[in-house]
């Protein structure tokens, strides 16, 4: 079964429908036994970074959601959310993935980054089967993780930028995408079922 | 490399899409489900719905059609018409809306736009303005939705961008009303003045007839997106024919 964290933001719908859409059941819960058992978890999020963490500390779902030992993957602010810190706030993230999320300096293009851009730097992972250089994805945001060791694709705006990121360690297999695979037309929904095919 | 983005606006009128001259005259286009899919097949890159009677008869779009057209398409939508408060926007996006557009109710409670940026975040708030030339100044019109209703604010069009940037819109777009349906090219000096001042994405509206004012408005006003109606409704330029040009003129274009 699949659980989507019910973060309090406003594309929980959207997420839940993009499921649908490929036949999948879904549970959209804060309910932190439901995530626990859940087979796969999405941490979705939009809004501002302080108050969708407030919201994890609200319902207690931090210690559960650094714990899971089932794949994660987190989308947009949800995959901000993984980092430690993010320079639009002041509280701290999850911590699963190392490092900071930044203001994206895009040498005067418009803020916020806001429509369809191509994936570049494929790193060859089962998230991303099937999934070229140069397809596009749809992103909307103003922050974003820098290119670093767990970056498995990347963006260029102004800069490059972490499209999708993976943390893999012996017990923990952890994903977050900057752009929104729900929105994103095939490409995006190949990488969501790709998602519920990554075992835990 | 950010595409620039080919955007069908479907004015929604009592649960059908429709299409005037100049705010004027609605006609009939479609059902709103069947109009969503054909564009999302025809590879538009986002869909914009605006209730265009909504701020001029004080209703509210019911969140109804909002989260059908969230269940079946996959790419970006925006929703448009009397979001007057936090509510009402919540209720929209909580629906499967992507982001919320502000026209009328922004400019008689500017805050409305602080308010909305506070509670979603920039990324999801629209304004949206329609614009008139007069005489070589642009002049902020509200309650378009009308012939009868439509309101001259006082407001220069300049001025007022400034303004909602400040406040937190995430998004403008331009709706040029002196070429609205007639199809002769988008207001590219306008759009130019709007461009300079304009730090957020930025979506020319009004007078879309060929594919050379798509080009035009990309290459010399620089603009994130273009919007159109008409001409997609009609099927004068059909998406794909036109996004396939445009990319072989050099614009950057999702394919």
């Amino acid at each position: 079964m699949l659980a989507i964290v019910d973060t309090g933001c406003a594309n929980l719908a959207s997420v839940g429908f993009a499921f649908e859409r490929l036949g999948v059941r879904k549970i959209i819960t804060m309910d932190a036994d439901i995530i626990k058992s859940a087979d796969h978890v999405i941490l979705p999020g939009v809004g501002s970074f302080d108050y969708a963490m407030a919201a994890l500390y609200e319902r207690g779902l931090v210690a559960v959601l650094q714990n899971l030992t089932q794949p994660l993957m987190g989308i947009c602010l949800g995959m901000q959310m993984l980092f430690e810190r993010s320079e639009e706030g002041e509280a701290a993230g999850l911590g699963l993935i190392k490092g900071d999320i930044k203001r994206m300096d895009t040498g005067g293009m418009p803020v916020p980054h806001m429509g369809w851009n191509t994936l570049q730097n494929i790193t060859d992972d089962p998230l991303l089967d099937g999934v070229k250089a140069g397809d596009y994805v749809y992103f909307v945001h103003s922050f974003a993780a820098p290119v670093q060791g767990e970056t498995i694709a990347s963006t260029i705006y102004g800069q490059a930028f972490s499209a999708v990121v993976r943390r893999r360690n012996i017990k923990q297999n952890i994903y977050g995408c900057q752009f929104h695979p729900e929105r994103s037309g095939q490409t995006g929904a190949r990488i969501l079922s790709n998602f519920l095919k990554v075992k835990p | 490399m950010l595409a620039r983005r080919i955007i069908p606006c479907l004015d929604v009128r009592d649960g059908q899409v429709v299409k005037g001259v100049q705010f004027r005259n609605h006609e009939i286009v479609g059902g709103i489900l069947d109009l969503a899919l054909r564009y999302r097949d025809a590879g538009a890159d986002e869909l914009v719905f605006y209730d265009i009677t909504a701020s001029v008869d004080e209703r509210t779009i019911s969140p109804d059609w909002i989260n059908k057209v969230s269940a079946v398409v996959d790419i970006p939508f925006c929703v448009a018409g009397g979001i007057k408060s936090v509510d009402a926007a919540r209720a929209r996006l909580e629906a499967g809306a992507d982001k919320i557009s502000v026209n009328s109710p922004a400019l008689m409670n500017p805050d409305l736009i602080n308010e909305l940026s506070a509670a979603f975040g920039v990324q999801c708030v629209v304004v949206g303005i329609d614009s008139f030339e007069d005489g070589g100044t642009y002049r902020v019109k509200s309650h378009t939705g009308a012939e009868e209703a439509t309101r001259d604010t006082g407001r220069d069009t300049l001025d007022w961008v400034s303004e909602v940037i400040r406040r937190g819109a995430g998004e403008i777009v331009l709706n040029c009303m002196n070429r609205d349906g007639v199809r002769r090219g988008y207001d590219i000096d306008q759009l130019k003045a709007v461009r300079k001042i304009c730090s957020v994405p930025l979506i020319a509206s009004g007078g879309a007839g060929e594919v050379s004012h798509f080009e035009d408005v990309f290459k010399l006003a620089s603009v994130d997106g273009a919007l159109a109606a008409s001409v997609f409704h009609k099927n004068i330029l059909p998406i794909p024919a036109l996004k396939s040009e445009l990319k072989s003129r050099n614009i950057e274009i999702r394919i």
